[in-house]
């Protein structure tokens, strides 16, 4: 068939659809690649949170798969030492600017950085890095939900939801570097852009940033 | 094809541009150097000053305008054109100056050779740029006029056979462009070397009705000014390069994406286009043919990082200037979607003459891999600064000690740091190395920007990394992991050991992180933001040795590690301006009559090193920051 590649991941012979992307392939297939800022629906996506890279074979460097689009023949490993470590750097970066508190967090038993952790062997930790301190506004101005920026991941999600799902253009993201953040329109509370009940980016939070309070 | 031959009407514009130089022939000519660069040193008093003493003895001549004429060091700078004389250039120039070239050269027949640069024409009296070292390497391709003509009007431009590429390859077959450039295997100037040809091609291969050609000129490295030089004084060069390349991929429109910073820079392209339309060369039917083109301005305002090509397009699109993933490249799916051309400045400017006169004469400068000329701006602990450009393959030792005219008196070479700050610092024993874009890359830097900045024993290597990398986590956008946090990990571990902070591993995290960094991050600001890093640590690892485990820096600039000192020994009873130099009243007279400064009061400004007479040169900085002993010295 001409719409369907055969693709080779991690030893397994695979088929996908034309035009799909090597990270969903994968995930479809029970082949764990660790990601956060990944959306299927998106066809550019942001590759922003550089955790999903694979070796393909004929490649000089590994690939970021939820930017890698499966090709008839392609061999793919998941894992590779070069793999690994940018995997441990990237997640060891990530937990540098996160406020690492998972018994406290809301989102604890449900967050994507703790599933990373365990499917790759990675430490829920401090490691290599210093702690980047920070000094963050909480908006709980909401009913149901809050938003803590001292967790949050810079992975896009909330803001995707809340563009495409919630059709509300409240959220974005502000600032360069080091500064950016994810903000709401005009930096006004929550509650007062008239969030209150949808939500839709609570439920796209990976991680404990955007979160019902009455599990806190 | 229309009915008038594209050669035709290019012969009548030559015509009217010949008309134009005849008409200003007898009268002699000052050439003004008033890009940025000479606008800085005062070449806007030094015009008023030629046209004030001219007015006073009632001489005759025009006072013109022009673009950068390349010796930075000896800015302002003029050209003197006398009917009877070489055309000589003088730099160095003020107000009394002025009034003696107008006295005795203009008003007399004396060129006062004395304060002659070089003369711009071969002659039997004084020598040329081309008889100096520099001038032996130099070659000047894209830059050939700059400083040369008078920008602001097109018929020098055509005076000087502008425009004729355009002529020549409008009377044949698109393809046949695409084949020069391709076969000249012209890398993109940019600073990544990608060869134009094969972008060309892939976007004349695109079967879309709109496409776009679209020239960075964003310019954003410090101390890079190359691309605003030509823009400033060769603006029509940029224009043929991106219509012929519009012709090429079969586009209809382009634009200047120029930062807003450079306003002189928007304004001579803007008028440079305005030109350029109503001669028929841009608009409808150009020169007679039935291909259509325009180019317009868009002004930047945006940050370093919306100098990336996806970037770059996103902020002229509206939106955040943020990278995005490639595929799909611009080629493909460029502005709006179309696929699109993109290119530096530089890549644009050499393709009239490659038009012109073909692949395989600009393949004879250069190296086979990197053929062309490379432009440099030569800054830092060098005699002349300013720009150059030399064949791909110069080496670098060349570029300083010839082309450069090597460091001032005293200065002793330690690094040059190349590409601006994605680049990295090359020691000593990588002089050798030709310039081209594999040698260098090999070597651990880029051409980059092509800035080029020479340091000598004062220069602190991990305070120099640590500068770059200041600048990139500055400008880092934030979306991607690796590169906002990682390059901000990357700043502070190195102004720790600037403090004096950190073991051997620490010198391996930096490392590791840095190859980190290089592969996990999205866009090359982050892929190459290391480089600093990584070369510093490759060719001058003993430095932050030094710093981490004696807490010395041995160019004794990092302030943690450095205390002033005034050595007794060398300190006069008779003097005391050191005492009044010092804004914290730290120096204070021992009871012997000799200084000493009282450290918990030192900010370390330096002034009264400054201060001390050359006879006893008393004040020293010492590090690691341990007094000497002294006997009988007071404690205070
Ligand atoms: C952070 C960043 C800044 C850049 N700034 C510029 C720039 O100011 N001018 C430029 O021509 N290219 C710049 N580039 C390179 C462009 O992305 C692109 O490669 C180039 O314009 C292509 O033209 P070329 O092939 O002629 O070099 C930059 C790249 C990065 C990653
Ligand atoms: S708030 Fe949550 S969903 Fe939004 S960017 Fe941060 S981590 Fe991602
Ligand atoms: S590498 Fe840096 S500049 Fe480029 S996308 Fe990532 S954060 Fe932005
Ligand atoms: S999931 Fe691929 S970069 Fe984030």
């Amino acid at each position: 068939m001409s719409n369907q590649v055969t693709l080779t991941i991690n030893d397994r012979e695979i088929k996908a659809g034309k035009g799909n992307k090597l990270l969903w392939v994968a995930l479809e297939n029970d082949i764990y690649i660790p990601h956060l800022c990944a959306i299927k629906e998106e066809p550019r996506p942001n590759a922003s949170c550089r955790l999903c890279f694979v070796e393909i074979e004929g490649r000089d460097k590994p690939v970021t798969s939820c930017s890698t689009e499966v090709e008839e023949g392609m061999v793919v490993k998941t894992r590779s030492e070069r793999v690994d470590r940018l995997v441990k750097t990237g997640f060891e970066l990530l937990l540098s600017d996160h406020n690492l508190d998972c018994r406290n967090c809301p989102a604890n038993r449900s967050c994507s950085l703790q599933v990373i952790a365990k499917k790759c062997g990675l430490k829920l930790r401090h490691q290599r890095f210093t702690p980047i301190e920070r000094d963050y506004e909480l908006d709980d101005s909401p009913a149901e939900f809050a938003l803590d920026r001292s967790r949050c991941v810079r992975c896009g999600q909330c803001v995707w939801a809340d563009r495409n799902e919630a059709k509300a253009g409240v959220l974005g993201f502000k600032n360069r570097g080091i500064d950016r953040i994810v903000t709401s329109f005009n930096d006004q509370p929550l509650a007062d852009l008239g969030c209150n009940s949808c939500a839709h980016c609570v439920d796209a939070c990976p991680v404990g940033a955007l979160y019902y309070k009455q599990k806190a | 094809m229309g009915t008038v031959n594209p050669q035709e009407q290019y012969k009548q514009l030559q015509n009217k541009a010949e008309d134009y130089a005849q008409a200003r022939q007898e009268k002699p000519r000052i050439l003004i150097g008033t890009a940025t660069c000479g606008r800085a040193a005062g070449a806007m008093q030094v015009k008023e000053n030629f046209l004030h003493e001219l007015d006073k003895r009632n001489i005759e001549a025009d006072v013109i305008e022009v673009g950068c004429i390349g010796h930075c060091y000896a800015e302002p700078l003029a050209i003197i054109e006398k009917p009877g004389f070489p055309a000589v250039c003088y730099g160095y120039l003020d107000e009394g100056l002025v009034n003696r070239l107008v006295e005795d050269f203009l008003a007399g027949d004396d060129p006062s050779y004395e304060f002659a640069l070089a003369a711009l024409e071969r002659n039997d009296v004084f020598p040329t740029f081309e008889d100096f070292p520099r001038g032996i390497h130099e070659e000047k391709l894209i830059l050939e006029n700059c400083g040369l003509i008078n920008f602001q009007h097109i018929e020098n431009y055509i005076g000087s056979e502008g425009y004729s590429a355009l002529a020549l390859a409008l009377s044949r077959e698109p393809a046949k462009v695409l084949e020069e450039v391709k076969k000249a295997n012209l890398r993109g100037r940019g600073g990544a070397g990608f060869p134009a040809g094969i972008k060309w091609e892939a976007c004349a291969g695109a079967k879309e009705d709109e496409k776009f050609v679209i020239c960075n000129a964003d310019e954003g490295d410090p101390g890079a000014f190359m691309d605003r030089s030509i823009l400033e004084s060769d603006p029509h060069r940029v224009l043929e390069g991106m219509i012929l390349c519009g012709f090429a991929i079969g586009a209809k429109k382009g634009y200047l994406y120029i930062r807003a910073e450079y306003p002189l820079a928007v304004k001579h392209v803007q008028e440079a286009i305005e030109q350029a339309r109503e001669n028929n060369i841009l608009g409808d039917g150009i020169l007679g043919t039935d291909f259509d083109f325009d180019l317009e301005v868009f002004q930047g305002s945006g940050a370093f990082i919306c100098g990336e090509a996806t970037a770059l397009v996103n902020s002229m699109e509206g939106k955040m200037g943020l990278p995005e993933s490639r595929p799909p490249r611009l080629v493909q799916a460029g502005l709006r979607g179309k696929p699109t051309v993109l290119n530096n400045v530089k890549t644009f400017a050499y393709v009239p003459r490659i038009v012109k006169e073909g692949a395989d004469w600009f393949k004879s400068i250069g190296t086979p891999e990197s053929p062309g000329t490379a432009v440099f701006s030569l800054v830092g602990k060098i005699n002349g600064t300013g720009l150059v450009e030399v064949p791909m393959g110069t080496t670098l030792r060349q570029l300083i000690e010839e082309v450069g005219d090597g460091l001032p008196e005293g200065r002793e070479f330690k690094a040059v740091q190349i590409g601006g700050p994605s680049g990295g610092c090359l020691p000593e024993s990588a002089l050798d190395v030709p310039i081209d874009f594999d040698s260098l890359h090999d070597a651990g830097a880029i051409m980059g920007s092509g800035g080029l900045v020479v340091m000598d024993q004062d220069d602190c290597m991990v305070a120099v990394a640590r500068y770059f990398l200041e600048f990139t986590q500055h400008e880092s956008c934030g979306k991607c992991t690796f590169c906002r946090l990682g390059t901000k990990h990357l700043l502070d571990i190195l102004t720790n050991i600037t403090k004096g902070e950190g073991d051997r591993e620490t010198l391996q995290l930096l490392d590791e992180l840095s190859e980190d960094i290089k592969q996990g991050s999205l866009c090359n600001l982050g892929r190459t933001a290391p480089n600093p890093v990584l070369t510093t640590l490759r060719y001058f690892r003993d430095e932050y040795e030094a710093h981490i485990e004696e807490g010395r820096c041995p160019a004794l600039v990092c302030r943690d590690l450095i205390l002033y000192y005034i050595k007794p020994k060398k300190c006069s009873k008779l003097c005391n301006v050191c005492v009044g130099s010092c804004p914290t009243e730290a120096i204070y007279t021992r009871d012997d009559g000799l200084k000493a400064i009282e450290q918990e009061k030192c900010v370390k400004c330096d002034n009264c090193r400054k201060a001390c007479p050359p006879e006893y040169d008393a004040v020293i900085k010492l590090s690691p920051p341990v007094l000497p002993e002294e006997k009988g010295a007071r404690s205070k």
